[in-house]
């Protein structure tokens, strides 16, 4: 058997992930998870059978170069419909809770 | 004889129907049936009535509303209508108004069609079944104890409930092709960069592309050649004119060279793959000639899909964060307000991706998952051009199944993956790919028949897909 980091994947790791995620999920959340990330991950040593060594990464399918467009100005969003969509928002600015003195 | 399109806007431009005329029939049968098939979350009728009447206007006025004059449109609920809200079918976007217009959306316009609503999808696109809605599942219109498929499943069954005369969806891993299979309609995913992207909400950039649902493959001709090309407000569109599909679909498939995949991935139903080898015989008929190809890469889809494509959404989804936009859930500080807010806001699949994202994405694993699953990808797309040096199509089941019941994939999500064996790799090549109605397989229910082909082949594609239909006529 490959050695998968799937395999070990535990409560702890998906805690972490759920973190990095910005996702507060319940323990029992977090365990049910735990099981069904690592079945789908076990899927993934279906291409241990394949030499990938000089096999080029492809993330996306069209050659893309820089793409630039004339320095002209032209009308953007209107704020005020833009603002009019924020949760919360004070003078033309978005607000939100304290972000500091306080545990995260 | 179904309604066509270009007959249509023909109709309203020569003044022999008027778009609102049009518009009231749909109104009727929408109000007729939508309640039981939730093709919708949200009906425009005032915002149709008036795109309606406009063209109208200008009909009286002597000026030409354009190609789609008085056509109705039924929009996928994650493309940005201005002041029209926008939910993708999550609790997260719930209410939300966008403050600018999908290019699509000015593009339809511009060309006279009406848009009439907003259609039901998976959470974000994600699914195979429009049971994934924050807003309850979309019924088959063929049998409305089945799914219609996803996760463009609302747009599918509106054109398929006749509630409009074309939709409009988005297709990552099979999104429209696979809901055009089980509703029994056209569904075209065109070649990445097609279509303009700009004010489609992202679900996973190198992958995502809009395209249509309709009733015949001369409409979604007339469609794609309405909303093709390049659009300087999406930097991934391809810079040139896309050449006519109306025109492409007046030759025939004579010498075209047809393949079948001999190393596909086995898995669909007999009476599916009976379909499919009916179709070969309907082109063989007609005068292609039919080669084997392999495509050893192709089974390997599915596994990089569900790594790619996570690790995508993981990202584009982060900037539901409660601060600009949609819902916020209040907690005591801007990080605590973050975690609960999502947790909220995002349904069980959502959240499953995202989780799936983040780890494959994380220190420690980003190498053993997500770039091992750019490897494959490559690989995928290299088998492909080799294919296609020997046929000038391939042609595999759109679906493993016809519809399928409500719950039938139970609490399994690669169950439901499954779905899309056989419309992911294309997504991954950045291929075209269309689904062709075909006859009905088990339950009289309506089977499809995928046309794939490469890069920009959409003209030879749309060719055998017309004499596919030509041969159920």
């Amino acid at each position: 058997m490959p050695d998968h980091p799937a395999e070990r994947i535990t409560v702890a790791d998906v805690a972490k992930v759920a973190r990095l995620a910005r996702l507060d999920l319940p323990d029992d959340e977090l365990e049910h998870l735990a099981h069904q990330l690592a079945g789908m991950l076990e899927h993934f040593a279906d291409v241990d059978a394949l030499d990938l060594a000089d096999v080029e990464p492809m993330t996306q399918p069209y050659p893309l170069v820089n793409v630039f467009r004339s320095d002209v100005v032209t009308p953007g969003v209107d704020r005020d419909e833009v603002m009019a969509a924020a949760p919360s928002s004070e003078g033309g600015r978005f607000r939100v809770p304290p972000i500091i003195g306080l545990e995260g | 004889m179904t309604v066509r399109a270009a007959d249509v806007a023909a109709a309203v431009r020569a003044g022999t129907t008027t778009a609102t005329e049009l518009l009231e029939q749909h109104l009727a049968t929408i109000a007729q049936r939508e309640p039981e098939i939730h093709a919708f979350n949200l009906v425009m009728t005032d915002h149709a009535r008036e795109a309606a009447a406009a063209v109208d206007a200008k009909v009286a006025a002597g000026i030409d509303p354009g190609p789609l004059a008085g056509v109705t449109v039924a929009l996928k609920d994650n493309m940005c209508t201005r002041g029209v809200p926008t939910t993708c079918s999550s609790k997260i976007l719930d209410g939300w108004k966008p403050p600018y217009d999908a290019t699509i959306v000015t593009t339809l316009r511009d060309a006279g069609a009406v848009v009439i609503g907003k259609t039901n999808l998976d959470e974000f696109a994600m699914g195979s079944s429009t049971e994934n809605s924050a807003f309850g599942p979309t019924r088959n219109p063929h049998d409305t104890s089945r799914v219609p498929g996803g996760s463009s499943g609302g747009s599918a069954a509106s054109v398929a409930a006749g509630f409009a005369h074309l939709a409009l969806g988005s297709d990552t891993g099979g999104s429209i092709r696979q809901p055009a299979a089980l509703c029994g309609v056209v569904g075209v995913k065109p070649t990445y960069g097609y279509v303009s992207r700009y004010g489609l909400v992202a679900f996973a950039s190198s992958l995502d592309q809009i395209g249509p649902f309709t009733n015949s493959v001369a409409d979604a001709a007339l469609l794609l050649d309405v909303i093709g090309g390049h659009d300087e407000r999406d930097s991934t569109s391809i810079p040139q004119v896309h050449p006519s599909l109306t025109d492409a679909i007046t030759q025939g498939v004579e010498g075209l060279r047809v393949g079948r995949i001999t190393d596909l991935p086995e898995g669909a139903d007999p009476d599916v793959q009976e379909r499919l080898e009916a179709a070969f015989a309907a082109l063989r008929d007609a005068g292609a000639t039919i080669v084997d190809v392999q495509v050893p890469a192709f089974t390997f889809g599915l596994t990089a899909y569900y790594l790619i494509a996570p690790a995508e959404a993981s990202s584009n989804l982060a900037r539901y964060d409660g601060v600009r936009y949609g819902l916020r859930v209040e907690a005591a500080d801007t990080n605590a307000m973050y975690g609960v807010t999502r947790a909220a806001g995002f349904g069980d699949e959502v959240k499953r991706r995202i989780m799936l994202g983040t780890y494959a994405l994380s220190a420690g694993y980003y190498d053993a998952y997500y770039g091992k699953a750019l490897k494959v990808r490559r690989l995928i797309h290299d088998d492909f051009e080799r294919a296609y040096q020997h046929a000038d199509v391939l042609l595999t089941p759109t679906s493993p199944t016809v519809a399928f019941p409500f719950g039938d994939k139970g609490d399994n999500p690669f169950a439901m993956y499954l779905c899309d064996t056989y419309t992911i790799p294309t997504n991954l090549a950045g291929h075209p790919g269309m689904s062709v109605p075909f006859g009905t397989g088990a339950h009289a229910l309506p089977v499809g028949v995928q046309v794939l082909a490469g890069t920009l082949q959409e003209p030879v594609m749309f060719r055998v897909a017309a004499a596919l239909e030509r041969a159920m006529q």
